[in-house]
């Protein structure tokens, strides 16, 4: 099936007219809802957060965080940022209750340092592997985003990213962005090997651990493996082990290799809790 | 754009990140609008300490509004019996139900202005400005 990334930018992709078949499809709804509702409970969140909606379109997002009840730990209060006008057009007439920024996520993220408690991010940022053009390229973008994405949550804060990865290598150079941001980072993976797997890039700021967030969880990858270095020291990462393939796995594609892709097998396996 | 967002954005601009200049932008021509919104006393509580209250004041006086205390009010002054009090219902007013229209937004470090309309802040930069 041809990618919508792979034929034209995403402004231009998201015109009028899909922009608002996108947003009446019930179908759709109910998957970006679903997703959505799945993001949540992975950021977890304990009071009425404040969440910056990454490629939050016309909304469909957005208005679960809105509407997460009072027992649940919401209602939540949204930013979105989307670089399709016609998208934020649909969101006006829907009278979604976020605030939205006509904006290009690959430029950078133009709040000051530790403004939001959560991020998340449903089906935006494969988008962002696509841009080539003499002056910008995926991997530049990719960094001026997840480093402002970092810069912008508070210490402890976690974003949850949905995303559509167009094949391994695309889900590695996205995944190792965020790592080389600072983030700790995993990836779950729900309906694995399916034609709807669903592909959740679990990032946390120093403090919050994005094993916690994932541990217990089935098909996750944690890859925090910089983080543990850090703390630990080298000499606790045992050859071997999970860090350890994560940390030459990334210097081998530093240098431009082909690595094969970490999977949930990597290294060892999680235990799940239930 | 409502004023809580506005006390967290900043220039989009890379030689404006680190600068202080380039926080909070300058509401120019801005037209405001008020807009009733169910309050959500824990979230006020918890975005207070957050808030940049130097910035705030700015922003009121830039926009002819009411001024405000000249410290951020603490949390204790946010219920009174266990209701919302009028310092709490103020921080809601102001935060969640004043927002901008129109108008544009400037940074006070390179003088960019972003356009805002239909309350949506356009932050699209040409490429040489990234
Ligand atoms: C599939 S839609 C998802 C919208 C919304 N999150 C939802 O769940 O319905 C993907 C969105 O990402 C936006 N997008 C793609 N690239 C972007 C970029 N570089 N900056 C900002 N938004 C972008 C598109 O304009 C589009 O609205
Ligand atoms: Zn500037």
């Amino acid at each position: 099936m041809s990618r919508p990334e792979d034929n034209l930018p995403p402004d231009l992709f998201y015109n009028e007219k899909e922009a608002r078949q996108y947003t009446t499809s019930s179908r759709i709804r109910n998957i970006q809802a679903d997703m959505t509702h799945r993001a949540l409970e992975l950021l977890d969140l304990q009071e009425p957060s404040f969440i910056l909606d990454i490629g939050c379109g016309s909304g469909l997002s957005g208005e679960i965080l809105s509407g997460v009840e009072e027992d649940e730990g919401g209602p939540h209060t949204w930013v979105g940022m989307d670089i399709s006008s016609s998208m934020l057009a649909q969101a006006l007439e829907r009278d979604v209750e976020g605030d939205m920024l006509l904006a290009d996520i690959g430029q950078g993220v133009p709040f000051r340092a530790g403004s939001f408690d959560a991020a998340i991010s449903i089906s935006a940022i494969q988008w962002l592997c696509n841009a080539e053009t003499s002056d910008v390229s995926p991997e530049g973008r990719l960094k001026r985003f997840f480093d402002g994405l970092y810069a912008s949550l508070k210490r402890g804060g976690k974003a949850v990213c949905q995303f559509y990865p167009k094949n391994a290598q695309q889900r590695s150079l996205i995944s190792n962005a965020a790592i080389k941001a600072g983030f700790g980072a995993g990836i779950l993976e729900d309906d694995p090997e399916t034609k709807s797997v669903k592909v959740y890039l679990v990032l946390s700021v120093g403090g919050g651990d994005v094993t916690g967030a994932v541990s217990g969880m089935e098909n996750v990858d944690v890859m925090d493996a910089r983080r543990k270095e850090r703390k630990r020291g080298k000499e606790f990462e045992k050859k071997g082990s999970k860090a350890w393939i994560m940390r030459k796995k990334s210097q081998m594609e530093a240098k431009g290799k082909v690595v094969k892709t970490s999977s949930k097998y990597t290294g060892r396996r999680r235990k799940t809790a239930f | 754009m409502k004023l809580l967002t506005l006390n967290f954005l900043t220039c989009a601009r890379k030689t404006c990140k680190s600068n202080a200049a380039a926080f909070p932008l300058h509401p120019k021509e801005a037209e405001l609008e008020q807009v009733e919104t169910d309050m959500n006393p824990l979230f006020i509580k918890n975005i207070l300490p957050r808030l940049d209250w130097e910035a705030m004041k700015t922003l009121t006086t830039e926009l002819g509004l009411p001024n405000l205390p000249a410290e951020t009010p603490s949390d204790e002054e946010l219920a009174t019996d266990g209701e919302p009090s009028q310092t709490a219902k103020d921080l809601h007013t102001l935060l969640m139900e004043t927002s901008i229209q129109s108008g544009k937004l400037v940074c006070g470090n390179c003088e960019h202005e972003y356009a805002v309309k239909e309350g949506i802040a356009n932050f699209l930069l040409p490429s040489h400005m990234v």
